[in-house]
């Protein structure tokens, strides 16, 4: 198979539904699901009925403003999201009344505006088919250009040619460390052996975080197209998908995906007549954070205990089985195809100087638009909270933005005008992670913020090393002193020695950053540590 | 006599440790060179003769032009590397450490069959811990005394997991193992049963022998009676692994 015909193909996708001209499309991602989208999606599709054969209610994947939920928007067959008109707060009662205006004017009462910066400001690389296709539609990903990636990858590339352009995009891990993303792939290509693996990383679990989620909820087909093009890339046969079983929807559309894209043979044996095969599995987490940490998810994955292993070897060199394996995040996957259809240098045109690309961000917290966005590396942190998030609501004051989990820190007001990338967020002691983002306004007590975050890291430590494993417990135990004013100047000093101690010494991410929401706060917001000092 | 048929290509490499310049082969780890020429290093889960696991962060070193700090069990060796195991900030951090693993369970030597025999013990005078400045947690846990000849005292277990590996690698019984996870693991028989049914305890007794402290003892010892017996470890573990 080559592009033309690819392209072929997805015309005549296009061409199988020649009379919709309008779509209503609900959003069927896990957010707006909670909020009630199912009734919506079969209410709409009851008013429907065959009155209008133009017309065609789609479920689809997430359009961002999740506190909005459930979204609906009415679109042009292959409109765009800012091109539609979208309402918000849609309850099932509602489905008459938009089924009606669909041949006249928008329904203004529950009209939600595009023009918001919320939807203006953002640019969207890795969502560009959020909210637009159904995620459980193969056609519809072929239709929108889906696989034109991987087909040209194999039909006029070779992996040095692949390798080259992933590199010279500047592309970085999105899953927190950012490790270049092409020397990585590099690295995994030169290694000796018959045998390699493709890892992605879905053991999403930073709290407030679930960029990942949606989008393998959203795009599925997007993800399994980057993990091909890295097989191809690196030369690998077998890839692994390790997602966390709490997440049952994103499991089920990705598996959806993975039989729909094998029987067209875009997965499996000889992947576009060419003699590149590729077996993709998913494994399931059982629920333990650290597997998210690279050696403990092969761990898992082998079937053995979730527990890290210290590094070096890194799995490049020996991953799953001993073998060379490349890993990578979720959001790092969905970033490829875009990167070799228009190229690496046009990737590295997009953000800052060493953090190139846009990102994905889920904005949690007291904001007035949680949900998702996806900004060009380099926005402020005020552009995103203040403009996009729509600020702090009910009259309160911003106090301080969390960024990156459990292993991320605290950013106050003064520092709101960085420009957000890899490396601004690491000189104020905090790091990118994931993409969670939670905003907290004056009524946030900051040592409570770090006792949570240490109670994470606790619960969450798998017990293998002893400073993490005991460290993080003696360190809550002096927050919980700490927040109901019981410690003394004495057990502060210790606090700040076993932050250190457990920051050096420990074996994986998980303990050498569990005690940043600590220093981070220390430094920023030190005088609450010594309003909450008691006990004589 | 000829030279073996397929000579391993593997270099012998020179390197500083502490001020002092030695050589190795490059597939040694620093805590081996250490060893051998008489380099103390702490160390708690690392035992001559079993996988290494890393967990116990006590043989962390300092290698120059690098700020993070290596275990010295599961890093090789490199030509040129400038180590050194003993600086004021490792001391600081090994103390700490043998401070918090104290204060994890419960761990009083005056009432141990292993007082004086106890490497827990041993690394406590050899830190510099005089007393324990975080509070100890007071964990508890049941003993198993079901088996017929060893006993259990999870309250005295530091979860080094050799007895894991020695069960494991060595005997190929794979009786240990570990449930739980942060400060709640333990060391479990088989299906997390009593010792004593455990179908698949040979009674060998190496996980005995290789446990550093009072966790694992043969029945019937009292306060200070429990010595153990390592020198097993090496020769079998040799043999092991040159069939």
């Amino acid at each position: 198979m080559n592009l033309d015909d690819l392209a072929e193909l997805a015309e005549q996708f296009r061409a199988a539904d020649p009379v919709v001209e309008r779509e209503v499309r609900v959003c069927v991602a896990a957010s707006c699901q909670s909020s009630g989208a199912s009734p919506v999606f079969d209410a709409l599709v009851a008013s429907l009925g065959d009155g209008k054969p133009a017309c065609k209610v789609k479920g689809v994947g997430c359009m961002g403003l999740c506190s909005a939920g459930p979204l609906v928007s009415v679109a042009d067959k292959d409109g765009d999201l800012e091109g539609s008109v979208l309402y918000r707060d849609v309850a099932p009662e509602d489905a008459e009344d938009i089924v009606a205006s669909l041949d006249g004017p928008p329904l203004e009462r529950l009209r939600c505006a595009t023009d918001h910066p919320f939807f203006a400001r953002q640019q969207k690389i890795v969502l560009e088919h959020a909210g637009i296709i159904d995620p459980n539609s193969f056609k519809g990903y072929v239709a929108v250009g889906g696989y034109a990636a991987l087909i040209q990858a194999l039909s006029e590339m070779t992996p040095t040619d692949v390798l080259r352009e992933v590199t010279a995009s500047g592309l970085r891990g999105r899953g927190g460390g950012g490790y270049p993303t092409g020397l990585k792939w590099s690295t995994v290509a030169k290694m000796p052996g018959a045998q390699k693996y493709v890892i992605c990383n879905a053991d999403e679990g930073d709290p407030g975080a679930f960029m990942d989620r949606a989008i393998l909820e959203s795009d599925p087909h997007r993800v399994l197209e980057g993990m091909a093009i890295a097989a191809y890339a690196i030369g690998a046969s077998k890839a692994y998908v390790y997602i966390r079983a709490e997440y049952p929807l994103a499991v089920e559309r990705l598996q959806t995906a993975i039989r729909k894209a094998k029987r067209a043979g875009f997965l499996g044996n000889k992947i576009g007549d060419t003699q590149f095969s590729l077996e993709v599995e998913i494994r399931l987490g059982a629920g333990a954070f650290v597997c998210g940490e690279e050696t403990a998810l092969m761990a898992s994955i082998e079937g053995l205990r979730g527990q890290p292993r210290p590094r070096p070897p890194y799995p490049a060199e020996s991953g799953l089985w001993g073998h060379p394996t490349l890993i990578n995040n979720v959001e790092t996957f969905a970033n490829i195809a875009p990167i070799i259809r228009e190229g690496g240098e046009w990737f590295a045109s997009i953000g800052t100087e060493n953090s190139k690309g846009t990102k994905v961000f889920a904005l949690a917290g007291t904001i007035a638009n949680t949900g998702l966005i996806e900004v060009p590396m380099g926005t402020s942190l005020r552009d995103i909270i203040e403009s996009i998030g729509g600020g702090i609501p009910g009259g309160k004051s911003f106090k301080a933005v969390q960024t990156g989990g459990p292993s991320g820190g605290c950013i106050p007001e003064q520092h709101l005008d960085i420009a957000v990338d890899y490396d601004s967020l690491k000189t104020l002691g905090t790091m990118m992670g994931s993409g969670g983002m939670i905003v907290m306004d004056e009524s946030s007590c900051m040592v409570d913020v770090a006792r949570y975050f240490m109670e994470f890291c606790m619960t969450e430590s798998c017990g293998k090393c002893i400073p993490c494993r005991t460290g993080t417990q003696q360190m809550h135990a002096i927050l919980d002193k700490l927040a109901k004013a019981q410690a003394t100047s004495a057990d502060l000093a210790l606090l700040e020695e076993l932050c250190e101690v457990v920051q050096s010494t420990s074996l994986c991410g998980l303990g050498q950053t569990a005690p940043n929401p600590v220093l981070s706060t220390l430094r920023y917001f030190r005088d609450e540590y010594e309003m909450k000092l008691g006990g004589g | 006599m000829p030279p073996p048929a397929n000579q391993p290509n593997i270099r012998v490499v020179t390197l500083n440790i502490d001020g002092q310049d030695l050589s190795a082969r490059e597939d040694e780890t620093i805590i081996e060179v250490c060893r051998e020429n008489q380099i103390p290093i702490p160390s708690l889960c690392y035992l001559e003769g079993l996988s290494v696991w890393g967990a116990c962060r006590l043989c962390l070193v300092e290698l120059a032009g690098q700020n993070r700090l290596l275990a010295a069990c599961s890093t090789r060796v490199a030509e040129g590397m400038r180590i050194q195991t003993n600086t004021e900030r490792l001391q600081r951090y090994r103390r700490t450490i043998v401070e918090l693993l104290f204060a994890e369970r419960n761990h009083v030597c005056s009432v141990c069959v292993s007082n004086g025999h106890c490497e827990l013990q041993w690394l406590a005078q050899r830190c510099g811990v005089d007393h324990v400045r975080v509070p100890y947690r007071q964990a508890s846990y049941q003993v198993d005394s079901s088996h017929e000849m060893f006993r259990l005292d999870h309250d005295r277990c530091v979860l080094c997991t050799r007895c894991v590996r020695v069960c494991d690698e060595i005997e190929g019984a794979h009786t240990w193992d570990v449930m739980g996870r942060g400060s709640d693991c333990r060391v479990i028989t088989d299906m997390a049963q009593p010792w004593g049914d455990s179908e698949t305890c040979t009674s060998c007794g190496k996980c005995v022998q290789v446990c550093p402290t009072g966790a694992l003892v043969k029945q019937g010892t009292s306060v200070g009676e429990m010595v153990k017996d390592q020198h097993f470890l090496p020769i079998l573990a040799r043999r092991r692994h040159t069939i």
